[in-house]
């Protein structure tokens, strides 16, 4: 029990279920199915694909970037069952039936989710590669605090990198949501 | 009037928050009268969102890596795991039988008689193969088969410099080194070992009779490290052979660049090579060249007759995707009682690893009168990856030693570092900008060394950056009216992340007189009218004039088209707010959608280049030239020094700086935080470190090289001047490598006046700190 704690704080739950198909798994391609942004895939992938991997790759769904691949800059930030995690440091295999959010089911261009309208308000954007994972997390803090505050923002983004430099626009733009929701309550 | 190619135009000019004058200017005939002050204009100079950004935070925005063509083959790069050996034999016959792989590339010929082939650093790419999935073409690399002999190497600026063979290049081989700055060549000078030069030579007055005439003398070493660029996209390049045309798309910051670089590589026309550069995940100088890996990406691609994709993985961007060079500074300043210097000497040595000049820039030479100057130059060879340009290339090295040398100067005549600047400094911009620093960071609060009485010391320091106004006179634009009302702003420019898409909507929104949602901006194609590159802080100071001029034809095409049907003259019409009006009689109105219907054609267009500044350039070479006055920039920063862990915060940066005419503010201080920020980082954290026993690189990833983080940031606190001078149709400059110069060495002032002990080699890590504090003993030292 303590074990899953553990490891479900990371966004991987290991159940008796996904031990009894990884059994099975490999090591040729193997088919599983993946529910991404509300939708149920089936694809076939090499059992070390990452979770990154067949997100950008089977699925299409590049707004998911790999800019370091060892979990370590979090530009992959994607969601499993609402909990940040890094794509790159998640075998697609191991995904089981948690949902998977990535950016593309965030927000799209005509209907972007607050985080998405305040990125681009106050500019927190530069060259855009790190953006998506920044977003997943900076929405994945709103859901769970509405008002958080600049340490807050700051333990939520521990670990992303962004290299031009968006880090006080990206303050500046939760800084007002927190405070917009508290305006209008 | 006056002649028929130019007229005389009143422009505004001086510091706009002071009180503008005006200046007159001679301007060609075929370009728009003068731009007024942003004050008055409607676009210009507001905060209007980001061109791409709902692309880019809906992750819809399509970058290199996101290509994929039908087909694509997928590429990987054997690389040298030794830091300098002899290649004997390159054996891939096995990988070439294999299934599934469609090409191999040997970047060597080891047969050719008589010619002995190299490796010269750890990383370096040897064999690249094309095959059917990424993994294949890993896997398959293993089935290469090198012999290499292993050779002795240098991967350290110190101890290549006391070598006594070389373990780099012989003057034979100097004609193929690449230049990691300003092109030139590294055949002009002698090689000595594995040192060249001096390579860069400023030297006027009697430097001895200089230093005869100082009352006090600051002297230092001074030692900077090798960072590397750390864009969050890696280099990345599909390339695509069509019958004999080359398609390219590619992460790169000089599209029409790296067009002309392919066209002259394959004997290609310019018209038959066609690159793309959507989204491009950052450059910082490292994404400016077509260089060997997109040299290869296109002969892999001809050779399998399928696209071919090539990506870095971040190893291989922190050993070979380019760094910033290294240096060693033996800088030694004197000044008069009163402050004025007589005497500025100074010996650099740098590396640029195998690439060639690894300069310090000429800030010391450059930014202080003073009539006695020496400097010379050498670059140092290194087994280790070679250099490319990185945000301010070598001014950054070099205002860290000058900016500490004077905070020293000052220091030992009793006088403010501000005041003293104020005598020796002849631009009247970087004179105000340092008012205004010292007046928003209060240093009139600033106390002496070491006053405060606990383990932790507080301390204010400032300096300042120097950069020409650079302008790319081989750029142009396109401005197409469409009779639905639409316009579009075309041009191959690129956007790494500055944000010039926005900046073109604004200059053309502002000319027609329209809203900017009428206006697209289609560029990082090089089918449209060749633009600028992103490097050199010139991409705003190129591209927006000619987008402005072209935005004026076609307005006035437009208008034409209109009087003469409305039976008036083209000069009494006016366009307001997205309506057309007789001035002499206002009711008398067309919206600007219905006066596109009237168009005779489907659309009209305009295409304009980048002329000369109105002030005449103050130099001007190839496509490049310099405006008459560079740009200023000055930051003030505040740390916090814990003399017990030897851990240096960064409390606030204040980043004043002059760009011209600031067109979007909010895009403008994005980019001076990514300035500053990239300066933190470099002062405190970032160094690639070399193993001096195996010859590798120690940190390749993004684990163990430190790259600052959202936690460890500054308040930032930036102030634009907006600086009109009447050169251009929109008078704008560049910022971005101004904006990363001084933050290191206003850091290490600030870092003196906080414990009273200079550090004089960066990162300024804890260690460091204790062993200048003498806390601690012992280590390198």
């Amino acid at each position: 029990m303590e074990h899953h704690l553990a490891t479900k704080n990371i966004g991987v739950s290991v159940t008796d279920k996904d031990r009894a198909v990884a059994e099975v798994l490999g090591p040729g391609p193997v088919t599983i199915s993946l529910w991404v942004n509300g939708k149920l895939h089936e694809l076939t992938v090499a059992p070390h694909t990452t979770l990154a991997e067949a997100l950008r790759g089977s699925l299409g769904l590049t707004g998911t970037k790999i800019a370091c691949n060892h979990g370590a800059c979090a530009a992959c930030s994607v969601w499993l069952d609402g909990m940040v995690v890094a794509a790159c440091g998640v075998l697609a295999i191991e995904v089981g039936d948690r949902m998977v959010t990535t950016i593309e089911g965030l927000g799209t261009p005509e209907k972007l989710h607050p985080v998405q309208a305040a990125f681009i308000e106050h500019d927190a954007v530069q060259c855009g590669f790190c953006t998506p994972g920044m977003v997943m997390s900076c929405a994945a803090l709103l859901a769970r605090n509405p008002h958080p505050h600049v340490e807050d923002i700051e333990a939520a983004l521990t670990g992303h990198l962004c290299r031009c430099g968006t880090y006080p626009h990206i303050v500046s733009a939760m800084l007002a949501l927190s405070h917009n929701e508290t305006d209008s309550e | 009037m006056t002649d028929e190619l130019y007229r005389r135009e009143r422009f505004p000019s001086g510091l706009a928050h002071l009180g503008l004058d005006t200046v007159e200017r001679e301007i060609p005939s075929d370009e728009p009268p003068a731009l007024a002050a942003n004050a008055e204009l409607n676009w210009i100079g507001k905060a209007v969102p980001r061109w791409d950004a709902r692309e880019k935070v809906t992750g819809t925005a399509r970058y290199t890596v996101d290509i994929h063509l039908p087909g694509m083959l997928h590429a990987a790069v054997l690389r040298s795991p030794y830091p300098h050996a002899r290649i004997k034999s390159i054996d891939i016959s096995q990988a070439e039988a294999t299934p599934g792989v469609q090409a191999v590339l040997r970047l060597f010929a080891t047969d050719v008689p008589d010619e002995e082939v190299f490796v010269r650093y750890a990383g370096q790419a040897i064999v690249a193969v094309a095959a059917d999935t990424p993994e294949l073409a890993r896997q398959v690399l293993q089935s290469i088969t090198i012999d290499y002999e292993p050779l002795p190497f240098f991967v350290d600026l110190a101890s290549s410099k006391q070598a006594v063979n070389a373990t780099v290049y012989e003057n034979s081989d100097l004609a193929g080194v690449q230049s990691a700055g300003l092109p030139a060549m590294a055949t002009d000078y002698e090689l000595n070992v594995n040192v060249l030069g001096p390579t860069n030579q400023h030297s006027r007055g009697d430097i001895h009779k200089g230093f005869a005439e100082a009352a006090v003398i600051a002297e230092g070493r001074y030692q900077t490290q090798v960072q590397t660029h750390c864009c969050m996209e890696p280099h990345a390049i599909v390339a695509s052979w069509g019958g004999d045309a080359l398609e390219i798309w590619m992460s790169t910051q000089f599209t029409a660049g790296v067009r002309a670089q392919f066209a002259r590589q394959f004997d290609l026309p310019l018209a038959r090579v066609r690159v793309h550069a959507n989204a491009i995940g950052g450059g910082f100088g490292s994404k400016s060249q077509m260089s060997w890996y997109g040299r290869t990406a296109a002969e892999l691609s001809r050779l399998a007759g399928a696209p071919v994709r090539l990506v870095y993985h971040r190893d291989e961007e922190q050993l070979d995707s380019g760094n910033r060079s290294s240096s060693e500074q033996a800088l030694r300043i004197g000044a008069r009682a009163d402050g004025t210097l007589s005497a500025i000497q100074l010996q650099s040595y740098g590396s640029a690893g195998t690439a060639f000049n690894a300069g310090v820039g000429a800030i010391a030479a450059a930014m202080y009168q003073c009539t006695n100057v020496d400097t010379e130059h050498f670059d140092v060879f290194t087994n280790t990856g070679p250099s490319t340009a990185m945000r301010g290339p070598g001014n950054t090295q070099g205002a860290f030693a000058l900016e500490q040398a004077i905070d020293e100067i000052a220091r030992q005549l009793n006088m403010d570092p501000v005041v003293l600047r104020d005598k020796i400094d002849g631009s009247p911009v970087r004179r105000e900008e340092r008012r205004l620093g010292a007046e928003k960071i209060g240093w009139a609060q600033r106390t002496s060394p070491g006053a405060d009485s606990g383990p932790i010391k507080c301390g204010l320091g400032m300096a300042q950056s120097m950069w020409p106004a650079l302008v790319q006179t081989n750029a142009a634009c396109e401005v197409r009216l469409w009779r639905d009302g639409r316009v579009e702003v075309l041009s191959s420019v690129q956007d790494i992340g500055t944000g010039v898409g926005t900046t073109l909507i604004q200059v053309v929104a502002e000319e027609l007189g329209i809203a900017p949602e009428l206006i697209q901006v289609r560029i990082g194609d090089t089918e449209f009218p060749s633009g600028p590159p992103s490097y050199g802080s010139r991409t705003t100071a190129s591209i927006t004039p000619p987008a402005r001029v072209a935005a004026w034809r076609v307005k006035q095409a437009l208008l034409s088209m209109l009087a003469s049907n409305w039976e008036v003259s083209a000069d009494e019409l006016q366009i307001q707010q997205g309506q057309i009006y007789l001035q002499s009689d206002p009711a008398r109105r067309i919206s600007w959608q219905q006066a596109a219907a009237m168009l005779r054609t489907d659309r009209i267009s305009e295409t304009a280049g980048r002329g000369d500044d109105y002030a005449g350039f103050a130099s001007h070479n190839g496509d490049a030239a310099m405006a008459i006055n560079g740009l200023g920039g000055v930051q003030f920063a505040e740390v916090e020094v814990d003399t017990e862990t030897g851990v240096i915060r960064v409390l606030k940066v204040v980043a004043v700086q002059d760009c011209g005419r600031p067109i979007n503010p909010i895009q403008l201080e994005s980019q001076v935080q990514g300035g500053v920020l990239m300066g933190v980082s470099y002062a405190l954290l970032e160094e690639r470190i070399m193993d001096t026993h195996t010859g590798l690189m120690l940190n390749p990833n993004f684990i163990d090289y430190k790259l600052l983080g959202l936690c460890d940031m500054p308040e930032i606190e930036v102030t634009l001047l907006e600086n009109y001078q009447g050169l251009s149709a929109t008078d704008a400059y560049g910022i971005a490598e101004p904006a990363n110069i001084p933050t290191a060495p206003a850091i290490a002032n600030a870092v003196y006046n906080a414990i009273g002990v200079r550090l004089y080699s960066l990162p300024m890590t804890p260690d460091k700190v204790l062993q200048a504090l003498g806390t601690v003993r012992g280590g390198q030292g």
